[in-house]
């Protein structure tokens, strides 16, 4: 099966990780990754006044390149990518005149008509594969890791766009059971990380990551995971940082749910793990016999 | 003598057809003392922005190429305020994050494509922002190859971003770092370094003017090439 | 701060938030979902108060510069009411008449090198107008 699919800019740059195991783990599966042509950035966050056209341009742009490309749905692997471009898709659709001005504006692009879908790999994974078929395709299960599952905002609200409940989601347990793992709940899954505040406010993202992350150690987790590129950096790369503030914290790895995908399906991380990563996660891969072939 | 009728920061001439807008504004009695150069299209000098009487659209042109039409509405823009960022090309690498890092402002594009439907060279200037936002310094250069700077597409950014220095750090990038290498030139080079044509230089610069205007005459040409 | 009476301060904030302010009835709950309101001189539910009764001083708190639009307090407002559109709306006002936050030229060196571009553009398009 092919899948048109959307990288976002991260994905090309800080987050190689996160696309090159997706598309391994993904052939493995079956799945081709077909990159959109000529996609441009999202723009990271949604419009959210009533009269802010011009930042819709860019999500609706891209939706019409998956309109040239003869195609109905794309496919993210960004949570924030997924959350802006869904979004988008949605307020069009609920405000066909402001449609109209957004394609009379884009005169150089064919009208979008509003029939694309967007999904969350993760989606692409619940409900058309399958969890039970992603189980039977394990060939490595990662029995006991201890993985903590981590939501943040984008992937789960608002509501409307959610992929799963956004008070009790079960979509990235359910994927950490599949692959032999073992869940470990925390109550920060679902909260903030701090997002752009990395660039002015690094402290405040700095508290966050120490909050989600201790929690995240008590409760007996031994690895993170994630589905945006600024999840994990606020929650990875800035662990320098908390270290630096808050005595005695011990750190986590922190890896993408397409990482693990692709440890349980046998996959040689050696082909994505990269030095991306702030706290090396080979260690602990090696204590539970997961970097060998 | 067919004529058109132009306007000029608001005032109507009347010059002949099949001037450029430059020579036309120079007919009217304007004198080029800035935003004029090569008059041959290459050197982004002579920006030029119009509007027809009977459309909405703002258009955009060099003025030493684009023929004057009837009923424009004429400015010229001879200069783009958009100083470039300092940096040290042997010092800096063709990094993901190195255009972002000299010109910040990239990421604020809202992927309108104002730009493009400025630029006169006819240049997908979006896409080559959105490719140096990515950290994709190959398709910036290779996108943005025949950009004169004109400065047109960054007068029109609702983001303020300059476009054409995140070009020109991207070809400079590119060709220093990325580019693959000519083995040839390499050869040639450590050649001339070896002193392999010092005597035949040698031989050319004492020669007489007129044998050597001889040598010019008779010199191998191209197959193909124009004189 | 901005020259804005009370009445045009709730007008404006919801025209561009599309939000029904007033169904506000100051339970709290935001507040209580909020995971930066350790961090804020007023609390959501304020700012809401401070609307409701008029008090432009609102647009001086830091609240709505810490706010990062995680969406918690509108999943959980019992009257529906989306509050991060609110302080969008509040951000706007001021962005639109010229209170950048960011300056992007001013971002260390170091972490030029390091921050993801995700967080550049929403922090662009968060605190620049
Ligand atoms: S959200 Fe990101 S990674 Fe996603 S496209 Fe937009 S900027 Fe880039
Ligand atoms: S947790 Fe942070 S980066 Fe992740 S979705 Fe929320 S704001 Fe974004
Ligand atoms: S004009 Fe500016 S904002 Fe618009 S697409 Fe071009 S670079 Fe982006
Ligand atoms: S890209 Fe900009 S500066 Fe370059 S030629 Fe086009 S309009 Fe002029
Ligand atoms: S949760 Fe809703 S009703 Fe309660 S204080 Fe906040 S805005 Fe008002
Ligand atoms: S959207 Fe803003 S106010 Fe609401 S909970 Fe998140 S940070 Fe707090
Ligand atoms: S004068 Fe050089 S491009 Fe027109």
């Amino acid at each position: 099966m092919k899948v048109l699919y959307y990288p976002g800019c991260s994905l090309k740059t800080v987050a190689e990780s996160f696309e090159r195991s997706a598309k391994l783990a993904m052939a493995a599966l079956g799945v081709e990754l077909v990159e959109l042509e000529r996609w441009n950035c999202c723009g990271t966050v949604s419009a959210l006044t009533t009269d802010d056209l011009m930042h819709q341009l860019a999500p609706i742009r891209n939706l019409i390149r998956v309109q040239e490309a003869g195609e109905e749905r794309l496919v993210t692997l960004c949570a924030m990518c997924y959350n802006t471009l869904k979004r988008a898709d949605l307020w069009v659709a609920q405000h066909p005149e402001e449609l109209a001005k957004i394609n009379a504006f884009l005169d150089e692009e064919p009208d979008y008509r509003g029939k694309v879908r967007v999904l969350h790999l993760l989606e692409l994974l619940r409900d058309e594969l399958g969890f039970a078929t992603v189980k039977e395709r394990v060939v490595r299960p990662l029995t006991g890791l201890r993985v903590i599952p981590y939501y943040g905002c984008l992937l789960l609200r608002p509501r409307e766009v959610g992929l799963d409940s956004a008070e009790n989601p079960r979509i990235l347990e359910d994927l950490i059971v599949a692959l032999g793992a073992e869940p470990v709940d925390t109550p920060y899954k679902t909260q903030c990380c701090g997002s752009y505040h990395t660039t002015t406010h690094k402290e405040i993202v700095a508290k966050r990551a120490h909050a989600i992350l201790s929690s995240a150690r008590e409760h007996g987790g031994e690895v993170l995971i994630s589905s945006c590129p600024l999840c994990s950096f606020n929650l990875d790369n800035r662990q320098r940082l908390v270290r630096e503030l808050y005595d005695g914290f011990a750190p986590v790895p922190v890896l993408y749910f397409t990482e693990l995908l692709g440890l349980a399906l046998g996959l040689d991380p050696q082909a994505w793990i990269s030095e991306q990563h702030y706290v090396d996660p080979r260690p602990l891969l090696e204590e539970h016999q997961l970097l060998k072939r | 003598m067919e004529t058109v009728r132009i306007y000029i920061m608001g005032k109507e001439y009347s010059v002949p057809a099949g001037l450029t807008v430059m020579k036309a504004m120079e007919y009217a009695g304007y004198k080029f003392i800035r935003g004029a150069g090569c008059r041959a299209g290459f050197c982004g000098a002579c920006g030029t922005v119009y509007r027809k009487e009977d459309e909405y659209k703002l258009r955009f042109a060099v003025a030493c190429q684009k023929l004057v039409e009837d009923g424009m509405y004429l400015v010229q823009l001879p200069f783009a305020p958009a100083p470039r960022a300092s940096y040290d090309l042997e010092k800096i690498r063709p990094s993901d994050n190195v255009l972002l890092k000299f010109y910040p402002e990239i990421a604020r594009c809202v992927a309108c494509n104002t730009c493009t439907k400025s630029c006169p060279q006819e240049i997908q200037v979006m896409d080559y922002i959105q490719a140096a936002l990515r950290g994709d310094i190959r398709r910036v250069a290779e996108l943005s190859f025949d950009c004169i700077q004109c400065g047109l597409c960054s007068m029109r950014c609702p983001a303020d971003i300059k476009h054409y220095h995140v070009a020109q750090l991207a070809r400079r990038l590119y060709g220093k770092y990325l580019a693959p290498k000519a083995e040839h030139l390499a050869q040639r080079v450590a050649e001339i370094e070896q002193g392999k044509f010092n005597a035949e230089l040698d031989r050319l610069t004492r020669m007489e003017r007129k044998e050597l205007t001889k040598l010019y005459e008779a010199r191998q040409i191209e197959e193909g090439v124009g004189v | 701060m901005l020259e804005l009476s009370s009445k045009e301060l709730q007008r404006a904030v919801e025209e561009l938030s599309g939000q029904k302010v007033f169904a506000c009835y100051q339970c709290g709950k935001c507040s209580a979902s909020c995971p930066f309101a350790a961090e804020m001189d007023l609390t959501p539910r304020q700012v809401l108060e401070y609307i409701m009764d008029g008090r432009v001083e609102v647009l001086n708190s830091n609240t709505i510069w810490i706010c990062a639009s995680c969406f918690s307090c509108m999943a959980r407002c019992p009257n529906g009411i989306d509050i991060s559109k609110v302080m969008e709306a509040l951000r706007q006002l001021l962005l639109r008449s010229g209170r950048d936050q960011l300056d992007l030229l001013k971002i260390p060196e170091a972490d030029l090198k390091e921050i993801p571009q995700i967080a550049f553009i929403a922090g662009a398009r968060k605190l620049i107008g």
